[in-house]
């Protein structure tokens, strides 16, 4: 393990140090318990969004923290969901008397720990909506798994929903609105390489130096099947064709696809799948009318890459453009 | 003679330096078919219990057991903080008051930390998942104490059918958890939440014997 760390338990508390003294005119860190919060307070009247989970996936949730996006994110230890305790502070923290909602990943642990705190929070006073994102199309037989994942699409579900908010809308419209975007956006990811947990200190799985896993989950868990490294052209048609079949995507229909990488390929490759993916949509008369291409919902040092598309309607389109202002996402300011 | 409240403190002790012992072999059974954090999880959880421990006073078992309750809801995280963390709510819940716990005490605490898991799970026997370990250690307990067994034979028989329920788990595809994901190829892995169960059984088992000798 090669890591630009210093102690293996320590990398989040130092991580997050780092964040706040870089970016102290965008969030606030609170440390033990650990959660990272818009600056400048509870915004009075405003439905708050909280989200979280596992280190190990940034610049999400803390790079989504700001106006027109997420009020709180809870971070975890790497690939670990919070407890209940910091998601509680992180409620409470930014209630503004509107309600807050949870924007939880649909992860047994996340899942748990959410539902524990939004218990607990309520408990306290606060009013809770939580919406689960899975938008992975990879896992095949959600009857007799824990159901399909959260990955990628979570940005989108944040981006959207968070504008929502900042309009005004209250909790039961932004709860409804992030479950739409949800319900309309699907996403397939491949791994060429693991990713290794800093205090495990292996990687999370092996693959031969010409294989890769083909439906991949944002923590390195396996997918569909194991192949031989194909062409980047070949990959991008694998990945789409189950997302285009799932919701289905057709001939007419407005997306905006996002383009994912899981934090160890590089940009340039990012770009070779985002030509392959755009022109397979154009084929088949779908028109790609936003995109996103960037390392957004990584896997640690994962080489990888996840495709995501969302089926736009005109206010999905309006509330994507609305300004936001956060780490890793700022634009129309 | 009942088990009481300094059998408790012993057995969650026993239970985190067992935990800490087999750290890095949990680790290693949940990155086959978990994401590899198990170990690191649960140990973080039980040396919290044990630094809570060593500042309270427990006049009863109960009291122990809603103490290491609210410590691992608090600091293991994942799947397993709110599982482990209601089982031992549950089973505190159970023998609330209770200053010596008897045959029947003890099922009545086994069988409702293992209920607690199936609530806040929702995994049923079979799913690959803890209550693979749990299940049969409520079975065997239940049934050792209907047949009249020490609280220690009692104990015994849970640890034992919860070491060969965790066993059992290896030809199994898991259909909760993120094992589930892997489908087929979760087949001849452990699953590494049924043996933490084992070990932390076998820890209330040993325990107990000290305590009768």
């Amino acid at each position: 393990m090669k890591k630009l760390i210093n102690d293996p338990r320590a990398v989040v508390s130092e991580s997050l140090q780092g964040l706040a003294a870089a970016h102290s005119d965008v969030v606030t860190v609170h440390a033990d318990p650990d959660f990272i919060v818009r600056a400048g307070g509870p915004r009075s009247g405003k439905v708050a969004l909280v989200s979280g989970g596992g280190s190990g996936h940034e610049p999400l949730h803390g790079g989504f923290v700001g106006e027109g996006m997420l009020d709180a994110a809870v971070p975890g230890p790497v690939f670990t969901s919070p407890t209940p305790d910091p998601i509680v502070a992180a409620t409470l923290a930014v209630d503004g008397g509107a309600g807050v909602l949870h924007i939880v990943k649909n992860y047994t642990g996340d899942v748990l720990n959410f539902e524990t705190a939004a218990e607990l929070a309520e408990a306290e006073g606060a009013t809770v909506r939580s919406v689960v994102i899975d938008d992975d199309v990879a896992v095949k037989d959600s009857l007799y798994t824990a159901g399909r994942r959260g990955v990628a699409g979570t940005v989108l579900v944040e981006k959207i929903a968070g504008a929502a908010a900042e309009r005004g809308d209250d909790l039961d419209s932004v709860a409804a609105i992030a479950t739409r975007v949800n319900a309309q956006a699907r996403s397939m990811g491949v791994a060429l390489t693991p990713s290794t947990v800093p205090h495990a200190g292996e990687p999370s799985f092996t693959l031969a130096d010409d294989e890769v896993e083909i439906g991949i989950g944002i923590h390195g868990e396996p997918g569909r099947e194991r192949i031989p490294l194909e062409p980047a052209d070949a990959i991008v048609d694998r990945l789409l064709a189950p997302i285009l079949e799932d919701l289905p995507f057709e001939s007419g229909d407005r997306v905006l696809l996002f383009v994912n990488g899981m934090g160890g390929t590089p940009q340039i490759e990012l770009y070779i799948v985002f030509r392959r993916a755009a022109e397979v949509l154009r084929e088949r008369g779908i028109e790609v009318a936003r995109s996103l291409v960037g390392n957004y919902v990584t896997s640690l040092e994962m080489q990888g890459v996840s495709i995501t598309l969302l089926k736009l309607d005109d206010e999905f389109v309006e509330l994507w453009d609305a300004p936001v202002n956060t780490i890793a996402l700022r634009w129309g300011r | 003679m009942g088990l009481d409240s300094r059998w408790a403190e012993a057995w969650v002790r026993e239970s985190a330096r067992v935990i800490a012992e087999h750290r890095t072999e949990l680790i290693a059974l949940d990155r086959e078919i978990g994401d590899g954090d198990h170990g690191e999880n649960m140990d973080r959880g039980f040396s919290a219990v044990v630094a809570k421990l060593d500042g309270a006073e427990s006049a009863t078992p109960g009291d122990v057991l809603k103490l290491a309750a609210t410590t691992l809801i608090s600091t293991v995280g994942g799947a397993s903080g709110p599982l482990f963390g209601t089982a031992y709510l549950k089973a505190a819940g159970a023998v609330t008051g209770t200053q010596e716990l008897d045959g029947a005490a003890l099922v009545a605490l086994l069988t409702a930390a293992r209920d607690g898991i199936v609530l806040r799970g929702k995994a049923e026997q079979g799913d690959k998942t803890m209550i693979d370990a749990w299940s049969p250690a409520v079975d065997a307990a239940s049934a050792a104490q209907t047949d009249g067994a020490s609280e220690a034979a009692i104990l015994e028989a849970a640890a034992a059918a919860a070491e060969s329920g965790a066993e059992a788990t290896e030809p199994l595809v898991a259909r909760k958890g993120r094992a589930s994901y892997l489908g087929d190829r979760a087949i001849g892995h452990r699953d590494p939440g049924a043996q933490s169960s084992a070990l932390l059984l076998r820890a209330a088992a040993r325990t107990a014997a000290e305590a009768a000798s």
